[in-house]
């Protein structure tokens, strides 16, 4: 799965896309596959704040449990509500119809330091060599 | 040694194989000084016949003969032999925790089986594997509406076990959970009146046990309401669930912890036993315990397996619901088949004997003069009385004709030192609760000492 | 199948659907003495706001029914009495049947907790003997019975730790616990009230020395460590573990669950542990029984006695025994009554039978495992070159490479008649296979699993697939665990039966 330029990606995995003073927050392709099969995902409430660097969510499957963490600070203004239903589109949909919340930024200087898409995938292609070393 | 499977040579042949000269040297990762020197100065080596005479032994020490009119928490009910000829069974005795679903359908679709019953018996949407018992369900279940509602202060009815209430205590001492207790009125019951002036909106939970430890029952739909109404929620404790033969289950509560040891366990003096939380689906996540699920294999077949365990001390560690990892998976199947073998009308008949035989119990203590029955509200199998002298002293007496007494209640309620609970259950005859009341009789006839 | 499975082979076994489904109006497995006073009408006695009607969905069934579907049940499982568990610290072993028929004695089974004292010396007497035995095991001043399990056990000892602390005025903040740690360690520290902090494990899954020392600080509340350890080691520095501790006024919590390494032949108090508990349903051979009851025994140095939870075994001036719950520094009551008696009276049951030769059993449990590590070193890979005691772990590296895992492997043992060994734990050895045999395996069992985890190496390198979609033997092959978890069903219900028995 292709990772998309116009996203800016964390070195835990999660993206963010950016548009105006609201981004919209998911987890990478890599995310999903090292993972496994998805069973639920739990969501702050929109209106929550959130900061960068911290937990905001879990992301399950049969037998682990993973935090998402905040790419950016900020104000939850929307939730993903069919991931409740239908936690297996973040296996085939990460990058797209399984956003999992749209946040106000509250500081987008944050956004700096975030990887894009060209670092990212240099990031993942070295965590891919450790693990088979 | 009969447990142990080897002779003297296939020992030999098998340190031989690992390359070690002797048993010692297996051991020389241990520092020197801390291995011991000299055998542990134990009693045995018992051959089975004298383990049994030992046991015999300490059981003619104990209550053997004598008729009991104990309850609080604790109950005589008749249990089938059926339930001890299949409990035995060794693929279920000695089977292990059913996390290899394949060679353990046997384990999971009996708790599954078990998860309905307390579901149907309840009122509930879910229920889980089991907790260690009564009284720390009821404290899970108190930590589980903190986790539920984010609020960390519990209301607790007096009226709910004493030990019960200590148990919370004590878990609640070190998470921050604050426990504010409920008096309960001249009728036995949570007073309805003070609970509603305590419950606010930093209320997680109103805790209440029904029939109470006075045997009494609450009114739970008004209590849920007091509770709904600020948005916090009913958990409901039972520990007499024979009750739910006959009385109706607690369906407006968020969440019941109940002990299931009258559904065929023994007393055993005090344990095990087998706690169960029951709620709703929506709370499933936040229950402790395993839980076990219906599902199937790549052919389709139906099967059971252990699921959501990311609630668990196993894989979510620190973050988990609860601690528990053994529970009290063979009480939970005994009570299964107890359960199946009443069935719905042996367990209507089971109930309905209860009370007939409890109020006729109370009907002959209150002829008694000196004699009346406190906490004058509904009630199952269990009252109060209250008797012109010290409960105490009177047990003594009643000892002389080898009764045991109601519960002094003064033990846990100071001001009640006059007032005695009483149980009486389908097993307890009508000789013997005619016994009882012309022994009391003679008892409260006597001069005070 | 290959021939080379020797232990188990294919039988046909009885198919049973849910008892709510063979339930038939009119049916009934119990039938009670008819009542000797008069008959009560429910819902007059109760009145109508309190009285129930029936209770839907509820089994009607038979007693030959419930003797067939439960016997059925029975049949799908794989148990001790039928051969090895090789579990890795869950000491599978022998469940004595003279400790079930103890326990169901008249005036053991039947006893109630809230009866008088003069009627109950002899359960008390069971519980004194217990402590008294379990000390001397242990090398321990003081102990408490009450503890449920051992994640129960863990708490309570914690809780005295937090109290004793606090009676010198600082309750502190931290627990350490080792990344090889059991996961009830972690999730019984966030309970007691303390935050957790993981110490890394060094290149032979010990203890790592100087990183402990670094991170004991006067935040630390205490250590909690197994030992041996996960890995089936003994920690050979725990002297020096413990006196790190001392020094800064932490304390040493040891979980017992690996015991069956230790008895009668090293005590852990004489090691320098301050607080620790016992699994009697692993090292003391009361059943699982399916996952529980169990029972955890907190046993500690003198200093803890006084914040022992309630009640107390005591022993009044006229020589009986009672139970004190009048005990200011006491942490309180973790359980109702004195904790799972009936466990207990097994457990000393099982002890009497060996008297001081349990250092046999020992003995015969490290022969036992070392004698499979020896067997299979070269076949599947050692993580760790110290000396095992009770268990061994291997790792499934050399299988990856042709795909295949322990969890595989795990499933492929099955069709061997094996249950699987302990998969995935400890975490620091990726790929785990954590075999812990038991004194109560003969040379024979042991042999026969030797030869088939040699087996499936083999396959493992020659017919992957076989490995890789295993069990092929059992009455259902592997489940949805994925579906179980999406969309729960946890409950029968009257109108979702639609699937037929099988």
């Amino acid at each position: 799965m292709p990772y998309p330029n116009d996203f800016r990606y964390t070195d835990e995995h999660e993206w963010i896309k950016v548009s105006g003073d609201t981004g919209t927050v998911g987890i990478t392709d890599y995310a999903q596959h090292e993972l496994g099969d998805v069973v639920f995902v739990e969501l702050p409430k929109v209106g929550a704040k959130i900061s960068a660097h911290q937990s905001f969510g879990t992301v399950e499957s049969v037998k682990a449990v993973s935090e998402i963490y905040a790419p950016v600070s900020g104000e939850v203004v929307a939730v993903n509500s069919a991931l409740a239903n239908s936690p297996e589109q973040l296996n085939s949909d990460p990058h797209g119809a399984a956003w999992l919340i749209k946040v106000k930024l509250s500081n987008p200087g944050e956004l700096s330091s975030l990887m894009d898409a060209a670092a990212y995938q240099k990031y993942i292609a070295e965590k891919q060599k450790e693990a088979s070393a | 040694m009969r447990y142990l499977p080897k002779s003297p040579s296939e020992r030999q042949e098998m340190l031989a194989a690992i390359g070690a000269k002797s048993i010692e040297e297996l051991f020389a990762s241990i520092p020197a000084a801390h291995r011991l020197k000299t055998p542990l100065r134990l009693p045995g080596p018992l051959s089975e016949m004298e383990i049994i005479e030992f046991f015999k032994a300490r059981a003619a020490e104990n209550s053997v003969g004598y008729t009991s009119f104990l309850g609080a928490g604790v109950y005589n009910h008749h249990r089938s032999v059926v339930t001890d000829a299949l409990l035995q069974r060794g693929e279920f005795l000695t089977s292990y925790t059913p996390y290899q679903a394949e060679i353990s359908q046997g384990t999971l679709q009996a708790i599954f089986e078990f998860q309905s019953l307390m579901c149907q018996l309840t009122g509930q949407e879910v229920a889980n594997a089991s907790m260690y018992d009564g009284s720390t369900a009821l404290t899970e279940a108190a930590l589980m509406a903190e986790r539920v509602t984010g609020r960390s202060r519990v209301l607790m009815a007096r009226s709910v076990h004493p030990e019960y209430r200590q148990v919370l205590a004590t878990y609640a001492r070190n998470s921050g959970l604050q426990v504010e207790e409920i008096a309960f009125t001249a009728s036995g019951q949570l007073d309805a009146a003070a609970l509603r002036s305590a419950v606010s909106s930093e209320v997680a939970a109103v805790i209440v046990q029904s029939p109470n430890f006075f045997g009494v029952l609450e009114e739970i739909p008004a209590l849920a309401e007091i509770a709904h109404a600020k948005e916090a929620l009913l958990v409901v404790g039972i520990t007499e669930g024979v009750s739910l033969g006959a009385v109706r289950p607690p369906a407006e509560a968020d969440i019941v912890a109940m002990e299931g040891q009258s559904f065929g366990l023994t007393p055993s003096y005090g344990g095990p036993f087998v706690g169960v939380i029951a709620s709703r689906e929506k709370y499933v996540r936040q229950m402790p315990g395993r839980l076990t699920g219906q599902t199937v294999d790549a052919q389709g077949r139906r099967g059971f397996v252990l699921t959501l365990a990311t609630r668990e001390q196993h894989i979510r560690r620190e973050k988990a619901t609860s601690n528990i990892c053994t529970n009290q998976a063979l009480c939970a199947l005994a009570a299964t088949m107890h359960l199946c073998l009443l069935g719905k009308e042996g367990l209507r008949e089971q109930a309905q004997q209860n009370l007939s035989k409890a109020r006729f119990a109370l009907a002959e203590l209150e002829k008694i003069p000196g004699v009346r029955r406190a906490f004058p509200g509904a009630f199952f199998n269990e009252f109060v009385i209250e008797l012109p002298r010290s409960v105490k002293l009177v047990n003594a007496a009643l000892l002389r004709d080898k009764i045991i007494g109601p519960l002094a209640l003064g033990v846990f309620y100071p001001e009640l030192s006059k007032r005695g609970l009483v149980c009486v259950t389908e097993t307890t005859t009508r000789v013997e609760m005619e016994r009882f009341a012309a022994s009391l009789r003679r008892a409260l006839a006597q001069p005070l000492e | 199948m290959t021939d080379k499975i020797k232990k188990a082979s294919r039988h046909t076994s009885q198919s049973e659907g849910l008892i709510f489904e063979k339930s038939a109006h009119g049916k009934r497995g119990i039938e009670l003495p008819p009542l000797d006073v008069p008959a009560i009408d429910a819902a007059a006695a109760l009145g109508a706001a309190h009285a129930r009607g029936e209770i839907i969905g509820f089994p009607e069934v038979s007693e030959i029914e419930v003797i067939r579907h439960f016997t059925r049940l029975s049949t799908w499982n794989y148990a001790i009495d039928l051969g090895m568990y090789p579990l890795g610290s869950c000491t599978m072993k022998y469940n004595p049947r003279v400790n079930e028929f103890v326990a169901r004695l008249e005036g053991i089974a039947t006893e109630h907790p809230y009866q008088p004292l003069e009627l109950s010396q002899g359960c008390l007497k069971i519980l004194q003997l217990l402590e008294t035995c379990l000390l001397e095991i242990t090398g321990m001043d003081a102990v408490t019975l009450e503890p449920s399990a051992g994640a129960q056990g863990e708490l309570t000892g914690l809780l005295l730790i937090r109290a004793y602390l606090q009676s010198r005025g600082n309750p502190r903040k931290k627990v350490l616990i080792p990344d090889s740690a059991h996961g009830t360690n972690p999730a019984t520290a966030v309970i007691a009230g303390y935050e957790v902090e993981n110490i890394k494990s060094e290149s032979h899954g010990q203890v790592d020395v100087e990183r402990l020392r670094e991170q004991v600080t006067e935040d630390v509340a205490a250590l909690m460590i197994t030992n041996p350890s996960t890995i089936g080691v003994f920690e050979q520095r725990i002297a020096e573990i413990a006196e790190i501790l001392h020094a800064k006024g932490a304390l040493l919590y040891m979980d017992g669950a690996n015991m069956n390494a230790l008895a009668g032949v090293a005590r852990p108090g004489d090691f320098g542990v301050d607080v620790m508990h016992l699994n009697l349903h692993k090292t003391f051979s009361t059943p699982h029984g399916g996952g529980g009851p169990g029972a955890g025994p907190v046993l500690m140095k003198k200093f803890l006695e006084p914040f022992r939870p309630v009640p107390v075994l005591t022993v009044k001036p006229d020589g009986t025994l009672a139970l004190d719950v009048n005990r200011p520094r006491s942490i309180g009551r973790v359980r109702a009554y004195c904790g799972n008696f009936g466990v207990l009276v097994r457990a000393l049951a099982y002890t009497l039978a060996y008297g001081p030769g349990i250092r046999q059993a020992t003995e015969d449990a490290v022969l036992n495992a070392n004698y499979i590590r020896k067997k299979l070193e070269g076949v599947y890979d050692l993580p760790y070159s110290l000396p095992s005691m009770h268990e061994v772990v291997f790792s499934d590296a050399r299988q990856k490479k042709h795909g295949v895992s322990t969890m595989d492997i795990a499933k492929r043992l099955i069709d061997y008649g094996f249950h699987p060994y302990t998969t995935a734990f400890p975490l620091i050895v990726p790929g785990a296979l954590m075999v812990e045999p038991t004194e109560s395996e003969s040379k024979e069992e042991c042999d026969l699993f030797v030869d088939a985890m040699r087996a499936i190496a083999e396959e493992a390198a020659t017919n992957p697939e076989v490995v890789k979609t295993a069990p092929h033997s059992t009455r259902v092959g592997r489940l949805d665990e994925v579906g179980a978890a999406r969309k729960p069903i946890l409950r029968w219900k009257p109108s979702a039966s639609g699937e037929a028995a099988d």
